[in-house]
C-alpha cells in the first residue's frame, strides 16, 4: 500500500546568483510499514526533497513550481497553513541531522516533549507529561522522568537525539522522515538509533523516509531506495535491486567507489572522474554525463527519463539496455 | 626489524580544566593518557575510535603542535616530545599534517601559490625561482591545474582543497605525514579520489601514515597495521585484515559489528554495545571500557589491564584469550 507518493516534484531556489533548480522533476513512493531510503552525496537535493514534502522550505527563497505530494490522496503542496500544520508532528515526524539545533537550548526536554502533544492532542496538562516519559521511555532514555526536568545541554549526542526521536514520535505519526539522523553521531551509538528507529517502526508499524550519503546504512535498513544526483532521480527500486543489479552509470560508480571489508588494502580504488556540476551551470543533458565512463553524443543533447528496467525498479539513462549485457 | 621511524612510549596528554574563581585547574582531561606504539618507515598505521577518544590529541603531539605532558617520541631515534623553538624545525619538515576541513586549515586570504610556497620560506630552502618550479611541480603531483597558482582556496571544492592540502604536506618532502580525518568532509565519490592519491604518494615518496579516521572501511583500506584507541588508550593493535576478521576485544567486537555494510545480503547479529562514552575528565576505574563491557567481570572495576600479546594481536583485557 503506497503512503506517500511524490509526483514530479519541481522545488527551486532564489539565490544571489539567480535561480536554482533544487529539486527537478523527482517521481517515488513511500509504502506502508517500510521503510525508503534516499541516497545521494551533497547538494543532490535530498534534503530540499524532504522539507518540500515537509512544507518547510526557507520562505520566501524557496518554492515549490509543480508537482505533487500525496498523503494517504491527499495533496500537501496546496494544502493550506494551518491544515499543514496540523499534518505535521501529527502525521508525519521529522528528525533531523544535527539534535542540538532541533532542540530548544533554553527549555527543558519535558517542555518541549509536552508542548508536541498539547498542540495535536486534546489532553491536559497532567496527562501530556505522562505521555512525554512514556514515549522517553520508549526510546530507551533511563530515568526518564528526571530526564524531562533536563535542559537539551546537559544531554550527550545520542541521548539529545533520543529525544528529537520522541518528539517526533509523540502522537504516533504514520510517516516519520530522519534527515540523515546519524550522520553526527560515532558509530556505536549510530547501531543504537538505527536499531531503535527500527523497533519503533516494527512495534508502531509506520514508514519512514530515511535520508543518508551513507551506502552502508541505506543497505541495512532500507527496503526501497531512491538514489540521487544533481536534483534528479538517477536510479530507483528495491535494495536488492540497487545493490545487486544497479542500471545507472552512476549508481555503478558509486558503489565501486567505496572501499569495504573486502577490498584488498590499499589496492586502487575505483573513482568518479571531476565533480558534480553545480545547480547554476547544469550540463543540458543528462546530468551525469560530464562524469561518464558511458557517454555518447547525445547524452549532452537531451535529458534521459526515467524507464522501466525490471518490475519496480527504474532507471534514468539512455543506454541501460545495452549497459546491461 | 629495521628502525622504527617512529616510537612513542607511554605518552601522556592532560589538559588542565580551569574552574572556579580562581581558575584553579582542580581536575585535568587526560585525553591521551599512557600511549605506546610504532610506526615503520612506508608503512601505515590506522588510528581509530569515537569522538573523544583522544586520536586528534595524539596525532597532535606526535606532530609537535601540543608539548606532552610526559612520555616519549622518538623519530628515527631523536627524542622530540620535549624539544622547543629552532630545535624542532629540522622535524617540522619531517612530520607533516593534513587536516579534516581543507577550508579552514587553508588562508582564504592567500592564493594557492602562496600556500604552497611558504613551507620553503620558512625553512629557507631555495630561491624564488626554485621555490616556483616546485609550487608547479607540486601542484601537477596531486593532480591540480598549473593555473590553480593565482587562485583563492575558497574557489575550489572539498576534494580539490584536500589536493591542496595534501600539496603542501609533502612540499618539503617530509619522512611522515598524520593524516587526521582527511577524508571524512567529503562526498564518497571524492573520498576515492583522495584514498587513491594517498597510496600513490606513499608509494612513491615512501612515506609513513598515521591515519586517524573514525570511518573503519577507510582505514582498513589505507592501513597496515590498525590500533584501536578507547578513551585515551589503545586497547587493540594488529594487523589489518587481522583486525577486522578476527578482533580480540570486546571494543573492536562491537565497533567493527556496527559498521553497516553496504551489503543487504548480510543479516548480522550485531553486539550493542550500550550506554555512551564516558567522560575523559573522570574516566572510569580498572578497565576505562568496564561500564560498556559485555564481558566484565569483578576484577575489571579494579584493575588496569595493560597490553599483552594474544596471537598475532596486541590487546588491553582482562578476559582469557588464549
Amino acid at each position: 500500500m503506497t503512503l506517500l507518493s511524490v509526483n514530479n516534484l519541481i522545488t527551486e531556489f532564489d539565490t544571489d546568483e539567480g535561480r536554482v533548480r533544487a529539486v527537478d522533476d523527482v517521481s517515488f513512493e513511500a509504502h506502508e510499514g517500510k521503510t525508503l531510503g534516499i541516497v545521494g552525496e551533497s547538494g543532490c537535493g535530498k534534503s530540499v526533497t524532504a522539507l518540500s514534502i515537509m512544507r518547510l522550505l526557507p520562505q520566501p527563497m524557496g518554492q515549490i513550481l509543480s508537482g505533487s505530494v500525496l498523503l494517504d490522496g491527499t495533496d500537501l503542496t496546496d494544502l493550506p497553513i494551518p491544515q499543514m500544520e496540523k499534518i505535521r508532528g501529527a502525521r508525519i515526524g521529522m528528525v533531523f541531522q544535527e539534535p542540538m539545533t532541533a532542540l530548544n537550548p533554553v527549555h527543558t526536554i519535558g517542555r518541549q516533549l509536552t508542548e508536541v502533544l498539547l498542540l495535536h492532542k486534546d489532553i491536559s496538562h497532567d496527562e501530556a507529561i505522562r505521555q512525554g516519559v512514556e514515549v522517553l521511555d520508549k526510546v530507551g532514555i533511563p530515568s526518564p522522568d528526571v530526564r524531562m526536568t533536563e535542559y537539551p545541554h546537559q544531554l550527550s549526542g545520542g541521548m539529545r537525539q533520543r529525544v528529537v526521536i520522541a518528539m517526533a514520535l509523540a502522537c504516533k505519526p504514520s510517516l516519520l522522515i530522519a534527515d540523515e539522523p546519524t550522520t553526527a553521531l560515532d558509530v556505536t551509538i549510530q547501531a543504537q538509533i538505527l536499531e531503535l528507529i527500527k523497533n519503533l517502526q516494527a512495534e508502531m508499524g509506520m514508514s519512514v523516509i530515511l535520508i543518508t550519503h551513507d551506502l552502508g546504512v541505506i543497505a541495512e535498513t532500507c527496503d526501497d531506495v531512491v538514489v540521487m544526483y544533481a536534483g534528479k532521480v538517477a536510479e530507483s527500486g528495491s535494495v536488492y535491486d540497487i545493490f545487486d543489479r544497479p542500471n545507472h552509470p552512476y549508481t555503478r560508480g558509486l558503489l565501486a567507489s567505496i572501499p569495504t571489508l573486502n577490498t584488498p588494502p590499499k589496492s586502487r580504488l575505483n573513482v568518479i572522474e571531476g565533480m558534480v556540476p553545480g545547480l547554476l551551470d547544469l550540463p543540458k543533458g543528462c546530468r551525469f554525463e560530464n562524469r561518464c565512463p558511458h557517454r555518447q553524443d547525445h547524452c549532452s543533447q537531451s535529458v534521459p527519463l526515467l524507464e522501466t528496467v525490471g518490475p519496480d525498479h527504474h532507471a534514468a539513462c539512455f543506454r541501460w539496455e545495452e549497459l546491461r549485457s | 626489524m629495521s628502525t622504527p621511524i617512529l616510537k612513542v612510549t607511554d605518552l601522556k596528554m592532560h589538559f588542565p580544566v580551569k574552574e572556579g574563581i580562581l581558575l584553579r585547574a582542580s581536575k585535568y582531561n587526560r585525553a591521551v593518557d599512557g600511549v605506546s606504539f610504532e610506526i615503520q618507515p612506508g608503512e601505515t598505521l590506522g588510528l581509530v575510535g569515537e569522538s573523544g577518544c583522544g586520536k586528534s590529541t595524539l596525532g597532535r603531539c606526535i606532530a609537535r603542535l601540543y608539548k606532552p605532558t610526559a612520555g616519549s617520541i622518538e623519530f628515527e631515534g631523536t627524542e622530540i616530545a620535549n624539544l622547543r623553538g629552532k630545535a624542532l624545525l629540522p622535524f617540522r619538515q619531517n612530520i607533516q599534517m593534513i587536516f579534516q576541513d581543507p577550508m579552514e586549515s587553508l588562508n582564504s586570504r592567500h592564493t594557492v601559490g602562496d600556500i604552497l610556497e611558504e613551507p620553503f620560506i620558512i625553512h629557507k630552502i631555495g630561491d624564488r625561482a626554485y621555490r616556483q618550479k616546485r609550487v608547479r611541480e607540486l601542484l601537477d603531483i596531486v593532480g591540480l591545474p598549473a593555473r590553480s597558482v593565482t587562485r583563492f582556496s575558497f574557489e575550489f571544492s572539498g576534494g580539490q582543497r584536500q589536493r591542496i592540502g595534501i600539496a603542501r604536506s609533502i612540499a618539503l618532502n617530509p619522512r611522515l605525514i598524520i593524516c587526521d580525518e582527511p577524508v571524512s568532509a567529503l562526498d564518497v565519490s571524492i573520498q576515492s579520489q583522495i584514498l587513491n592519491l594517498l597510496v600513490d604518494l606513499q608509494r612513491e615518496f615512501n612515506l609513513s601514515y598515521l591515519f586517524i579516521a573514525h570511518d573503519l572501511a577507510v582505514v582498513k583500506h589505507i592501513s597496515d597495521r590498525i590500533a584501536i584507541m578507547y578513551l585515551g588508550n589503545i586497547v587493540e593493535q594488529a594487523e589489518g585484515e587481522s583486525m577486522y576478521h578476527a578482533p580480540r576485544h570486546p571494543y573492536t567486537q562491537s565497533l567493527i559489528s556496527a559498521i553497516p555494510v553496504p551489503d543487504p545480503h548480510r543479516k548480522v547479529e550485531r553486539h550493542i554495545i550500550h550506554g555512551d562514552v564516558p567522560s575523559p575528565i573522570n574516566p572510569p576505574s580498572g578497565c576505562r571500557f568496564h561500564p560498556r563491557c559485555p564481558h566484565v567481570m569483578d576484577k575489571c572495576k579494579v584493575e588496569t589491564p595493560f597490553l599483552r600479546p594474544v596471537g598475532d594481536h596486541v590487546v588491553s583485557c582482562h578476559l582469557d584469550m588464549a
